[in-house]
């Protein structure tokens, strides 16, 4: 069954527009919370509701908004998330780029019940135009009083200002987000002490995810426990799932969570099977982080059920035989793809956008990335893949921040589950130097 | 990966005055206002880019000292973050920077071979400018775009789905209307249409 | 008070210490080694990662074990904490991955260093480091940049540690070198073309743990093991006065401040004091400097433990 909460409407004419916007319902919400709820009321249907981080952790959103320095008389902060860089994620843009206000709406909510006055868009710095739309849209927010003072009369008053990064995925990790706002390197902080006691200028501050805020006003309209009626288990609600690679119908697909992954990808509703008739060969389930997993292990769990999209079932098996839900970026591999050429590119990714603070992260990536070049160019050693698998356990879990364990997951997940490729690499340099990875003639319109 | 020499030159202050329009600090002085009192450095990263703009393209010590003038803190600071941030260029570019995904789902839809292909097209390698400083060509990493796979950004501007007709098409555009607008100036309400 | 045990040690610290300092309150192998943090200096720490703990228990209140290494430079204990340092083999191998990582892309030039024998990180790798290198990559190499006639900077022994940075923050009124660019690229860095010249820059040559900012004047003049060490003060209106000199018969070689065990600086000097009083008229002494037998410079520790890898060439010019 179809499940909207977020693209609800979606595909109205003018959704962006804020009066095609409220005439199909939007910021009732509004109404409704700054005018018969309290602050600890909302926050209280967001934790009814268990509603859990969109950006990729998965932590429950009413614990962390519990978790604000109450006791602070610094002012607080929301910051909404959009710097949405992890490679095969794109759900953010296209929810800011159609209904930008479904994400205001869930902000004024937010902020009020944390008792924020201030809020801000981190927006990276390659989504300019969407720094235009938001703008836009903000400023029909001020003109119809949703924003600004005394918002519908309600004596709440609340700025929502957009900030345009420029370029660095690091900042999409909350600390190097704030960091980043605060006109510094976007190098992540140590923590303790976390946001919600020390933040944006040493504020108490709570940072979310563009599609975590975009749910709030359908929990404030709803009730939590509507909305907890939603999807499996602790995965409640409906998740965007962004699909990419080597499928028919790649592009941003709202699900219940829970729904199995097998019809996620052949269904004509979603995927629509692997193109040209190939062959699955792996998936990446949750952005470029997660681990890889080959067919057999995306489908069905290794205890043989079938696998969901939703954060337990993807998990199930722990990374020798799972993966995670992460951020929804759902990248499929037909038959024909190089992994050891795709454990190459991720690594370089990682390399290129590591901070360079802690010495495992800086030096390590650039390590993997040396290693995984010349394997992939013909020039490996057999003793390189278990050197690699050294690399990234000593990287893991001996960083500040989560980018070292994002680097480091990828290419022990590749090299667990496709050992063979790396050895053929290894074994046929002449091969390898030899193949085409694709040839320019493929992509013509004939 | 292959060079392992990080030749990072000093830069040299050339002492030109920098002065930008009465609009330009109108601008500048409206997004200062977005952030508290005394955290004016949070405007760094926005002014900056805007400095950028009006210096066609890349910036330079003199507009980054200058930055710092405006901003109230030291020029080092302004240095910190000018290199660390991939979209800030150090070095004068081409009117039109174009830059192309090269990370996992677009590298597997063909994102390489559009380099390659632009780097045969227009007769320079990745990180170079065309003689008539009309395009500089970047690899860059993912786009947040992966969908529409292979993917490249003309400035602001995204095309996707790419292909070679398609690139022949948007070069030929932008070469042969010299006049043409930036094609940021396309707006979003257009591109949404 | 909070009561916190490491490596089976009880101590009672107050409120706010770190593990770190905890540790050093005990003393003996119990202190983790460190790189980036230095006790004077605000911020400084949690980048190197030398100096990790297990923490097995949280503390009374939340016995729950930390589920990941912590930097014991940058956590608070907490009452009824209970840490592994060299007690847990999963420390040790941690530590050791991490020297290798400050490592591979360090030159192997001890033999010409002028921070050979009283480098941290040759200290470290004795400790902490296996004799072998895996790393069979081309090494990172930067170019060198002139920043002026008093300190001498090799940026390719730069570990980032960010302490120089944390030096010119805090105790300079203009800051002009930090940080630039980004992850393995970062680099200590001017900029452009000037030199770090203020009252108190020499104290970066001091705080840096390696050979990367070393003291110009005073290069390759002589071994710092063939100098006497003597405390000696004097009156200064700038700084404390309180420094080492360096002396060979009568002559001061080198000015430097004075550094506790850990290598730390106790009190910042100025340049005054560090470049310019070279005549031991200038200076009353107060005694000997006793060295840390656990410092290279000790030269019986040193003929004990050779890490071939890194100190052999070193071993050479000795002889
Ligand atoms: C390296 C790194 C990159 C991240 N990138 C993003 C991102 O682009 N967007 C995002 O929402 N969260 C990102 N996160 C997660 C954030 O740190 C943070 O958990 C999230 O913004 C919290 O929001 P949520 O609880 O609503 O998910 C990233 C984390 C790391 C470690
Ligand atoms: S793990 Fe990597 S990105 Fe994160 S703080 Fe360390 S160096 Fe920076
Ligand atoms: S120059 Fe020395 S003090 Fe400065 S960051 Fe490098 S190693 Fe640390
Ligand atoms: S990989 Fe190219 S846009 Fe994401
Ligand atoms: S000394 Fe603690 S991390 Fe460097």
């Amino acid at each position: 069954m179809e499940r909207k909460i977020i693209l609800e409407n979606n595909d109205i004419e003018g959704i962006r527009f804020l009066d095609v916007y409220r005439q199909n319902g939007g910021y009732q919400s509004v109404e409704k919370a700054l005018k018969t709820m309290t602050p600890d009321e909302v926050v209280s249907e967001v934790k009814t509701s268990g509603l859990r981080g969109r950006g990729g952790a998965g932590f429950p959103t009413g614990l962390k908004w519990s978790f604000i320095d109450k006791k602070s008389n610094n002012p607080r902060y929301l910051v909404c998330n959009a710097d949405e860089s992890e490679p095969g994620t794109f759900k953010d843009r296209y929810l800011m780029e159609r209904i930008p206000h479904r994400l205001l709406e869930g902000m004024i909510c937010s902020s009020y019940a944390l008792g924020a006055n201030t809020a801000y868009i981190y927006v990276r710095g390659e989504y300019k135009y969407i720094v235009g739309i938001l703008n836009e849209a903000i400023k029909e927010c001020y003109k119809n009083g949703l924003l600004g003072k005394n918002i519908l009369g309600s004596h709440y008053d609340l700025d929502i200002y957009v900030h345009c990064g420029a370029g660095a995925y690091i900042c999409g990790e909350e600390t190097a987000l704030l960091e980043s706002l605060e006109g510094k390197r976007g190098n992540p902080r140590l923590k303790p002490p976390f946001p919600a006691v020390k933040g944006l200028y040493d504020c108490p501050t709570v940072v979310n995810n563009v599609e975590t805020l975009a749910n709030i006003g359908w929990i404030v309209n709803h009730g939590g426990e509507s909305f907890a009626k939603i999807g499996i288990g602790k995965s409640t609600g409906t998740k965007l799932i962004s699909a990419c690679g080597h499928i028919n119908k790649p592009g941003v697909y709202e699900i219940e969570l829970g729904f199995p992954v097998e019809e996620f990808l052949y269904s004509e509703a979603y995927c629509g099977g692997i193109k040209n008739g190939k062959e699955l060969k792996a998936v990446i389930p949750g952005g470029s982080s997660v681990p890889i997993l080959p067919k057999e292990l995306i489908l069905n769990t290794l205890k043989g059920e079938k696998r969901l999209l939703s954060y337990e079932s993807l998990a199930d098996g722990g990374f020798e035989s799972g993966s995670m839900l992460g951020s929804g970026g759902f990248i499929v591999y037909d038959e024909d793809d190089c992994i050891v050429r795709n454990t190459y590119n991720f690594s370089r990714f990682y390399h290129h956008e590591s901070c360079g603070q802690c010495s495992p992260c800086r030096e390590g990536t650039s390590w993997m990335d040396s290693v995984l070049y010349r394997i992939e160019n013909g020039n490996g050693r057999m003793k390189d893949i278990d050197l690699l698998v050294n690399i990234a356990s000593h990287i893991e879990g001996n960083t500040i921040c989560p980018l070292g364990d994002a680097s480091a997951w990828p290419v022990a997940a590749a090299i667990r589950h496709f050992r063979n490729e790396f050895e053929f690499h290894v074994e046929h340099p002449d091969i390898v130097r030899n193949i085409k990875h694709g040839s320019i003639l493929q992509y013509t319109n004939k | 990966m292959s060079d392992k020499q990080f030749k990072h030159k000093l830069y040299v202050k050339k002492n030109k005055e920098v002065s930008f329009t009465a609009d330009t600090l109108a601008k500048i002085e409206t997004v200062i206002s977005h952030y508290p009192e005394g955290q004016q450095k949070s405007a760094l990263i926005p002014v900056l880019q805007i400095a950028q703009e009006e210096l066609g393209g890349s910036l330079n010590v003199d507009s980054m000292d200058y930055v710092a003038g405006l901003l109230h803190i030291t020029p080092i600071e302004v240095y910190e973050v000018a290199t660390f941030y991939s979209q800030f260029y150090l070095e004068p570019v081409g009117k039109y920077v174009i830059e192309v995904c090269q990370t996992g789902p677009c590298a597997i839809c063909g994102g390489e071979d559009i380099m390659h292909y632009l780097e045969e097209k227009l007769h320079i390698k990745v990180g170079e400018t065309t003689e008539d400083n009309l395009f500089s060509l970047k690899g860059v990493e993912c786009l947040g775009a992966c969908g529409s796979a292979p993917v490249m950004q003309v400035n602001t501007e995204f095309y996707e789905f790419l292909n070679i007709e398609k690139i022949d098409e948007i070069i030929a555009t932008l070469r042969n209307t010299s006049e043409l607008t930036k094609p940021e100036s396309l707006s979003w309400k257009e591109r949404l249409s | 008070m909070v009561k916190v045990t490491i490596d089976n040690h009880t101590i009672e610290v107050a409120e706010g210490t770190t593990i770190l300092q905890a540790a050093r309150l005990i003393g003996g192998d119990v202190v983790p080694p460190a790189m980036c943090y230095h006790s004077k200096l605000k911020n400084s720490g949690g980048k190197c990662r030398t100096c990790m703990v297990k923490v097995s228990q949280g503390s009374t209140k939340d016995p729950r074990p930390m589920p990941k290494l912590v930097a014991s430079c940058r956590t608070e204990v907490m009452d009824g904490m209970v840490v592994q340092n060299i007690t847990s083999p999963e420390v040790v191998d941690a530590r050791k991955a991490v020297v290798e990582f400050l490592l591979i892309n360090h030159p192997l030039d001890c033999p010409v260093c002028d921070q050979a024998g009283e480098c941290d990180l040759q200290n470290l790798s004795y400790e902490h480091g296996s004799n072998t290198s895996r790393f069979e990559e081309e090494k990172r190499t930067y170019e060198t940049i002139n920043i002026g006639n008093l300190i001498q900077f090799h940026p390719n022994r730069c570990i980032l540690c960010y302490r120089c940075v944390y030096a010119a923050e805090q105790l300079t009124d203009n800051r002009v070198h930090g940080v630039l660019y980004r992850g393995e690229k970062s680099e200590i860095s001017t900029f452009i073309q000037q030199a770090i010249e203020n009252d108190f820059s020499g104290n970066m040559i001091d705080v840096c743990p390696v050979g990367a900012l070393t003291d110009k004047p005073f290069r390759f003049k002589n071994r710092v093991w063939f100098l006497k060490p003597m405390e000696a003060h004097r009156t200064c209106s700038k700084c404390s006065g309180k420094v080492t000199i360096w002396l060979r018969g009568q002559e001061v070689y080198r000015v430097t401040g004075r550094k506790d065990k850990y290598g730390e600086v106790e009190d910042f000097i100025c340049n005054e004091c560090r470049f310019e009083k070279m005549n031991s008229s200038d200076w009353t002494i107060d005694g000997p400097r006793t060295i840390e037998t656990s410092s290279v410079i000790n030269q019986n520790y040193y003929a004990k433990k050779i890490n071939p890898h890194v100190i052999n060439p070193l071993k050479e010019k000795m002889e």
